[in-house]
Parts: structure tokens; C-alpha cells; sequence
């Protein structure tokens, strides 16, 4: 008789026992920090601020940032520490900085779209940690469409920065265009106003006409991803563009 | 410690009562644990917190409606979809939600297609029937499949999407790279419609290589590819000093010389050292191939081999007749048949010998090869497939030389040794192999590639979306890729054409490179007289351009020749290139149209008429269209240019009849003459 309650309490082990260790799993590993030999007082952003990529991608710069002393000159040898949302990742996550006072890591952004806030840390001499905050742009499917569009149509007068493949026709234009990531003057327009001005052209928001209409060369969908390219990019950051991911 | 035992055993089971009663309490408490386990289960604490968070949100009635307790479930027989995951990600379809920022909660970003026709499972693999986070996320004993990171989603894509998209840059470039790389000359790629993928890398024969480079700079490329060329295709093969001298002592020995291959130019070299590098620019050598500046920059283009260091590189004799007809010593070469006299043959070789790197072969002496080391190296040649690639005289191109990669997307990761320390994923797996391929077992073959960490992800995002479901997807959902043509125009003037390499830098009928315009309607667009001049001497159309049109140096019957032939066959039939004079326009429909031009279609922004006010950069110069264009061809571009070259970038705006006409008339007055005075002032 004692015999099925018995194996009744082999289930309820098993069953705890398997809890236990899918609870166990999700422990987090230690990280073995490298020594500092100096301490700044200051960490500055060197390069890699403001980076665009996709979803789950490299960034296409490394992020450089440089720790200072009171004086401002670099600090060698100085540990920094980087921390972001889950699903950032880090090569390397912390390190020490070089002999110019730098340290460069290769940054993968998460997998949602969106902005990722980065924090940069060191500790000064009495172990109170500075910090230095950076932002990242992840664009996901639409907006990477949309980057695509604005490549191919409209980057050719909206974007003032000429490359050796690609001239910028912007310093050619009476009325200067603006820039795609001036958020000062596009975060206040709705996105029925980017659509009309897309469809219809400049002059139906009584803009330039050397803004042409592409409601007949871009089909709607194509004009939903331009504008949420545009919300993803601005500077400053326009609220449709949605959260930021920080670290928890 | 026993007799304790029996006491309790006493206490719990001696009178038959207490007994039952003990059991029963096991039992009910047994029985309790499933419904418990359903209480306290994970979905059910994700939708309590979905509705806590949406209680104070001023939408909190509509999702509250949307909202639907339980497991949720989309299922999809044909795609093999039991995807569970909007059990937990309950706000998935809540545009509304895109200020949150906690997971699962996120509304699914705009994608083009319907999550209820789709699933989850399609795009992100995990296991879509489990109900906890660790069973639908990771991979564990019994579940295979873990979530695919976000870096390779569009490999997902890709089992169905065979062509490119503009929304998978990733996934097009892996696929690019994939051929560019020549790796399917190795790893045979079955594709869903039964062919084969093709490699897009060109690699030279060697049958003739004693001709071309000396054996001591077979020995240095051997050694190290990149050495001699940091964008070079070829990988690195770790080979050893031995290795290399045995199958550098090979291929010479190997190697028979074509008749054409030294030329006796009846010119010297110009005394002006500054010619060569100008007849390298107007040549416009850089639009294909790149030099790597004092900077260290690479300067020009990547579609032939770069030319760093090409005077440490090939013999003299040699590049003197490539420079005279690139085709007697490869009749497929990419590179156009440049008319070029003995003078200029003499002046540009002598330009590029000057190329040189001494470092490259100071430390390279080979004795004279013995017998044993030309077999040892032909053996070598075998063994490492070097006949996958090139053309050698005598050995045979090996067949299933390296493992088929058609389904290396559903490869069981019970099948894969991993290295110590790499995550025991497909995706860690494969970009572990493209990055250090010999790392994995001693003895195996494949090279050594310098690829960036963005090109092995996109490598392996291309190699992920090779698997079991892009070979056999629904027939519904399969997009096939538009299949690259293989035109060839015939006659004399197709030979002219092959001669010119015309294909290389353009398209005609989806045939061709994309470095310069389509020239599929070229004979309705273009006029008779101006196809000739521009033959004879191609000026620039678009002046922010680098790359431009080189000059062939083309015979008059020959300019006459190829403008027969492209006036005639590349006509486009809603073009009739006659039906539109090129003069004759009244003074009121020029003025009309030029109004329209400067005012309500403001062209200027990206064209040039009058090269005093007018500063658009994007699109051609306009000052001799009336000269260069058919009146037809204007007509119907303005009206719709996308019909006529699709892609192009000039918008289409939909232009009346009387618009139209009336800028043609305008476009067609520009003769050119305003260029000439404002020249000559």
C-alpha cells in the first residue's frame, strides 16, 4: 500500500529537484576583473557615441573612451567597466586602459530596436565610481528599410556629409534641406506632416518645391519606413522613437 | 537510529485508521501539486504583470479588451508552427506599447508580415510549444533549438527570400560574400530550384603562370596572400617554407608558354614621368582596381586586383602584352581591350613596374627545384584543392572536395565538436569555423580567410539560412530569386562588345556589372551622331562622379559599328525614337517648359541647364540634352522614369501631357551653345 506514495514522493523530488536546477542555471558567472595600476578622476567618450546599426549588430566603429585626471591629462592602466541593457555585448566587457589613456571595445547592440544607453565606468583612487553614459541607435526591420530608401533617395541632398563615392548635392541647394537627424525642427513635425511633404512634395506644407513629391516612386509602406528612420536617428531623440534600454 | 524508525513507522501506519488517514493526506497533497504548478507557473506570473502594468496606463481599456487570459497559441500545420509565445508576450500586437521597455511586454516591431500567419518559431527559432522561459529560449537536454540571436534573424528570412531584399543588408551581403569568396568552389550549394550557387570571384589560371610572375613571388603569395595585397581574395593556406617552395617549383615547371605572351613594342617608355600616372588617371584605371596610397588608404576600386605592388609582381614582357590585349593571355578576362599604341603600352607599364615593395621578396632564395620537390609539389597542389579554384594544366578540378553546405543550417549540434570555451551553438559553431578554421582538429585543409567580425556575422546569417526549411518550404511562401541572365549580344558587334568587356561596368537585358548605367533602351534614348562622338571620346555626364568612361581608343568603323548596333537592338518598344522631332517647338511651349523647369518641378536641385545659376549635382548635366537625347525618350522619361530604367532615382511625378511636352520642348533647345560661351568668356 505504501508503495504508490512512494513513488508519488520520487515524482515530487524529481520535480523539485528539476526546479532546482533550472534555477541553479541562471546563476550568473563571476567576472574576474584585471588590476587597476592607476586611478583618473574623469572617463571621457573618445569616438563611438551615437552609432547606428542594426538590431543585434556590430556597431560599425568601436566605442573609445579615455580616462582622465584631475589635471585632464590620460590615465594608463586605469580599469573601465562597460554595462548596458541585457542582450548588449561587449568585446571586451572592461579592460585597462592603454598607454594613451584608452580603451576600445567592439559593442553588439540588443535585439530590439530602439536606443541603448552604455555606461562607462572607472573608479578613482578613493572607490567612488565615475561614470560616463553614451547613447547607441538599434534600427530594426522597418527602419533598416527605411535607412535603405534614404540611401538610395533621399541622402543625396538631406545628408550635408559628402563621401568619395557620393557627392552631396546639399551645399547646391538654394533652400538647405534639413538634415535627417535634426531633431530640433522634424521632432515637431506629426507624422501625417513628414507624409504629406514625402507624398506631395514641399510645396504642400508651403516649403520649397525643390523638394519633389515621391508619392508616385515610393509606395506607402516605403514612406512609413523613411519616417520611422527618421523618428529612429533624430537628435534629439524624438519621443515616437520610443525607450531607452539601460542596464537593469 | 532503527528502532526510531519502526516508531515513527508505528505512529503512521499501526492502527489501520491513522493509516488511511496518513495516506490520504499524501494523496490530496500529491494531487494538489499539478494544479499548483499551473498556479504558479511563469506565463501566469508575465500576464499578471501585463495587466498590473497596463492598469494605469490611459489605454488601459482597450488592451484590457485585447486582452485574453490563458495559454494562447498560434498553430499553423502547413509550417509545422505550435508557437506558444504570446502566452508571456501578451502586448505583441499593442502599438500603442512602444514606450515600454521591459520584455515580454514589447509590442513586435513593423514587420511585413501577419504574426497569426507566420507564428514565432519561423523567424526566431525556440521551441514554440514550450510554456516556460528557459524551454522556449535556450537550448537544453532535450530541446535543440535556442532562440537565434538577433544578429542573424534575417537568415530566417532568407529560407524563403532567395533574392535580395532591401530590408536584409546583412543577410545580402553574407550571401555575396559567399560567392565573391569562391567558397562554393569548394562547399558544393544546392539550391531549392536544383542548381548550383555560383562563385562570383575570378580566379586566373595558372596553366601559364611562368609567363606572368616569377617563382619567387609565387613563393611570397603563397606564404602569405595579404603580404602582397591586403584586399587579395586568395587565403592565407599556413603553409609551410617547404610546402610553398615544392608547389611554387610545381606550378612553374608546370606552366607553358603562350605564343602571344612578350611583345616588342616598337615605342619607348615617354620621358615624362608624370605621363604615366596621367594616362593611368584618364584611363581611369582606379574605377576597377586600388592602390593603396602613402595614408595607407585604398584609393579606387575593388573589381580588379589591386596594384599596390604589381611591379614586384609580374614580369615585364608580360604586363606590356596584357597592357596591349588583356584577352590573348585570358580570352574571359574582365578587363577591356584599351586600344592603346606601343608608346602608351610602354608609358603605363613602365608607370605600374614602379610598384614595387623590396621588403616583399628580399628574403626569398630558391634553389633550382629538383624533381622530388616539383612531385612533392604536385601532390600538395591535390591535396589542398588548389584545382577548385584555378585552371592547372594536368590536374583535374577535384569534385566534393569540402563538405555540401545545402543544409548546413539544420546541422544537429550532437554532430559538432565544439572548441573548449565556445558557446554549443549552430551560430557559434559556424562563425567559429569561418574565423579560424584550422583551430578545430589538426590535419584539416580549409584556409585561413581575413574576414571582419560584420562579415563572418553575415557569413554565417547567409550559411544559417541554408537548412531543411529553405530546402523544402511551402510552395506558397517560397520567393525565388530573379535569375541572373546570361545575355550575350551576337555578331560582330557582340565581339566588339566582349573585346570592350562593355559588361563589366554595365547592364543590358540583366546582364552585367552596375558600376555604370543600364544600357537595355540605350538605342531609343541616345541620338545617332552623339553615340559616335562619345565612342570616340566619352566626356562626363555626371560631373561629381569619379569613375567615368574610359576612352578605347575606337576606329571610326568601329565607334560606327557598335552605335549600328545599339540604336537598332536596344530599342525599347514604347519608345519610338522617331516619333518626336528634335526641333521645330514653338518659342511658347520652350518658355513653358522652362518655367516648368525652374518653378513647379524646381529640376535645378538636381540637374544643370544653365551652368552660370544652376548647381544641381545629382543627376546628369543637361547643357547639351537637345544634343544627346531622343525628343521621344525626354517625352517619356519625365513622364515616368521608372518604367524606362527601374530603380533610377529621379521621381516620378505624374506629369501631365502638355507638362511634358513642353519641358521636351525646353530640353530639346539645349544644343549646348550656352556651354560654348560661357567657355569661351
Amino acid at each position: 500500500m505504501n508503495s504508490p506514495s512512494s513513488a508519488n514522493f520520487i515524482l515530487c523530488t524529481a520535480v523539485l529537484a528539476s526546479a532546482l536546477s533550472a534555477s541553479c542555471s541562471r546563476k550568473s558567472s563571476s567576472v574576474q576583473l584585471p588590476k587597476p595600476s592607476a586611478f583618473g578622476t574623469a572617463i571621457v567618450e573618445s569616438s563611438g557615441g551615437k552609432q547606428i546599426a542594426q538590431t543585434g549588430a556590430l556597431l560599425p566603429q568601436p566605442v573609445v573612451v579615455q580616462v582622465n585626471d584631475e589635471q585632464g591629462s590620460a590615465v594608463a592602466g586605469a580599469l573601465v567597466e562597460l554595462q548596458a541593457a541585457p542582450g548588449v555585448i561587449f568585446d571586451p566587457a572592461n579592460g585597462l586602459t592603454d598607454s594613451s589613456g584608452q580603451l576600445a571595445t567592439n559593442v553588439s547592440l540588443g535585439g530590439m530596436a530602439g536606443r541603448y544607453q552604455i555606461t562607462a565606468s572607472t573608479t578613482d583612487t578613493s572607490r567612488k565610481r565615475v561614470e560616463l553614459k553614451l547613447e547607441e541607435i538599434a534600427l530594426g526591420y522597418q527602419q533598416t528599410l527605411g535607412s535603405h530608401l534614404n540611401t538610395q533617395y533621399c541622402g543625396r541632398c538631406h545628408n550635408p556629409e559628402s563621401t568619395v563615392e557620393r557627392v552631396s548635392n546639399y551645399d547646391n541647394l538654394e533652400v538647405k534641406p534639413h538634415p535627417f537627424s535634426e531633431g530640433d525642427t522634424l521632432n515637431k513635425m506629426s507624422d501625417a506632416d513628414l507624409t504629406a511633404i514625402i507624398t506631395y512634395g514641399g510645396p504642400a506644407l508651403n516649403k520649397s518645391a525643390l523638394m519633389p513629391a515621391w508619392g508616385n516612386t515610393l509606395s506607402k509602406s516605403d514612406t512609413q519606413a523613411l519616417i520611422s528612420y527618421i523618428r529612429a536617428i533624430s537628435d534629439p531623440a524624438s519621443r515616437a522613437a520610443g525607450p531607452v534600454y539601460t542596464r537593469n | 537510529m532503527k528502532q526510531k524508525l519502526t516508531s515513527l513507522w508505528q505512529k503512521l501506519f499501526g492502527d489501520s485508521v491513522r493509516a488511511f488517514g496518513v495516506i490520504s493526506v499524501v494523496f490530496m497533497f500529491s494531487i494538489a501539486i499539478a494544479p499548483a504548478k499551473n498556479h504558479f507557473s511563469e506565463w501566469r506570473h508575465y500576464q499578471h504583470g501585463y495587466l498590473k502594468m497596463i492598469r494605469n496606463r490611459s489605454d488601459a481599456n482597450t488592451l484590457q479588451r485585447h486582452f485574453d487570459s490563458g495559454i494562447r497559441q498560434i498553430w499553423l500545420p502547413e509550417l509545422g508552427v505550435v508557437d506558444r509565445c504570446t502566452s508571456c508576450h501578451v502586448g505583441m500586437k499593442e502599438a500603442s506599447l512602444s514606450d515600454v521597455s521591459s520584455q515580454p511586454f514589447r509590442p513586435h516591431p513593423v514587420i511585413p508580415h501577419k504574426l497569426e500567419q507566420f507564428g514565432c518559431t519561423v523567424c526566431h527559432r525556440g521551441q514554440g510549444a514550450a510554456t516556460t522561459v528557459a524551454e522556449a529560449h535556450n537550448s537544453t537536454l532535450a530541446w535543440e533549438q535556442p532562440i537565434l540571436p538577433a544578429k542573424y534573424i534575417e537568415s530566417s528570412w532568407g529560407e524563403c527570400h532567395r533574392g535580395s531584399l532591401p530590408g536584409t543588408p546583412v543577410l545580402n551581403q553574407g550571401r555575396n560574400l559567399f560567392s565573391r569568396y569562391g567558397c562554393v568552389n569548394c562547399h558544393m550549394v544546392k539550391l531549392p530550384n536544383g542548381t548550383t550557387m555560383k562563385a562570383t570571384d575570378d580566379p586566373p589560371s595558372l596553366s601559364h603562370i611562368a609567363d606572368k610572375s616569377t617563382r619567387e613571388w609565387i613563393y611570397a603569395w603563397l606564404k602569405d596572400p595579404q603580404a602582397y595585397a591586403s584586399t587579395a581574395t586568395m587565403p592565407n593556406f599556413k603553409l609551410t617554407d617547404d610546402d610553398a617552395r615544392d608547389i611554387s617549383a610545381f606550378l612553374i615547371a608546370n606552366s607553358t608558354t603562350l605564343p602571344g605572351d612578350s611583345v616588342t613594342l616598337s615605342a619607348k617608355p615617354s620621358s615624362d614621368p608624370a605621363t604615366g600616372a596621367s594616362l593611368y588617371g584618364e584611363s581611369f584605371c582606379a574605377s576597377c582596381h586600388a592602390v593603396q596610397n602613402a595614408a595607407g588608404n585604398m584609393v579606387g576600386g575593388n573589381i580588379g586586383p589591386e596594384l599596390t605592388k604589381v611591379g614586384s609582381k609580374v614580369k615585364p614582357e608580360w604586363l606590356q602584352a596584357w597592357l596591349q590585349n588583356p584577352h590573348s593571355y585570358d580570352p574571359g578576362a574582365i578587363m577591356p581591350h584599351y586600344r592603346f599604341n606601343d608608346s602608351q603600352v610602354a608609358t603605363l607599364s613602365t608607370f605600374l613596374l614602379a610598384k614595387t615593395d623590396s621588403d616583399l621578396l628580399a628574403n626569398v632564395h630558391l634553389e633550382a627545384a629538383t624533381p622530388q620537390q616539383v612531385a612533392h609539389g604536385k601532390r600538395l597542389v591535390s591535396d589542398y584543392g588548389c584545382a577548385s579554384c584555378h585552371e592547372i594544366a594536368g590536374i583535374k578540378k577535384p569534385e566534393n572536395f569540402a563538405p555540401e553546405l545545402s543544409r548546413i543550417g539544420s546541422k544537429s549540434i550532437t554532430q559538432l565538436i565544439f572548441l573548449p570555451g565556445m558557446p554549443h551553438t549552430l551560430p557559434d559553431y559556424i562563425a567559429g569555423k569561418i574565423k579560424q578554421p584550422r583551430a578545430f582538429s589538426p590535419g584539416l585543409r580549409m584556409p585561413q580567410y581575413n574576414f571582419t567580425p560584420a562579415q563572418i556575422d553575415s557569413l554565417t546569417t547567409a550559411l544559417l539560412a541554408l537548412n531543411e526549411h529553405s530546402t523544402t518550404p511551402p510552395p506558397s511562401l517560397a520567393v525565388p530569386a530573379i535569375p541572373e541572365s546570361n545575355y550575350q549580344p551576337a555578331g560582330k558587334a557582340g565581339k566588339l562588345m566582349s573585346d570592350l568587356a562593355c559588361f563589366s561596368c554595365h547592364r543590358i537585358n540583366g546582364h552585367g556589372g552596375d558600376m555604370a548605367p543600364d544600357l537595355t533602351w540605350e538605342g531609343s534614348s541616345a541620338q545617332r551622331e552623339w553615340l559616335v562622338q562619345f565612342f570616340k571620346n566619352p566626356g562626363t555626364l555626371r560631373p561629381a562622379l569619379i569613375r567615368r568612361m574610359p576612352r578605347f581608343n575606337l576606329t571610326d568603323a568601329e565607334a560606327n559599328e557598335l552605335t549600328d548596333y545599339i540604336v537598332m537592338v536596344y530599342q525599347n518598344p514604347a519608345v519610338d525614337r522617331d516619333s518626336m522631332p528634335l526641333s521645330g517647338y514653338s518659342q511658347g511651349e520652350i518658355e513653358l517648359g522652362k518655367e516648368l523647369f525652374y518653378g513647379k518641378y524646381a529640376c535645378q536641385g538636381c540637374h544643370i541647364v544653365d551652368t552660370k545659376t544652376d548647381k544641381g549635382y545629382i543627376g546628369p548635366t543637361l547643357t547639351q540634352v537637345g544634343s544627346r537625347l531622343t525628343a521621344a525618350w525626354i517625352y517619356q522619361w519625365t513622364k515616368n522614369p521608372q518604367a524606362l530604367r527601374p530603380g533610377t532615382i529621379e521621381p516620378n511625378r505624374a506629369m501631365s501631357d502638355e507638362d511634358a511636352r513642353a519641358l521636351t520642348a525646353f530640353l530639346i533647345s539645349q544644343k549646348g551653345g550656352a556651354t560654348k560661351e560661357t567657355a569661351k568668356k
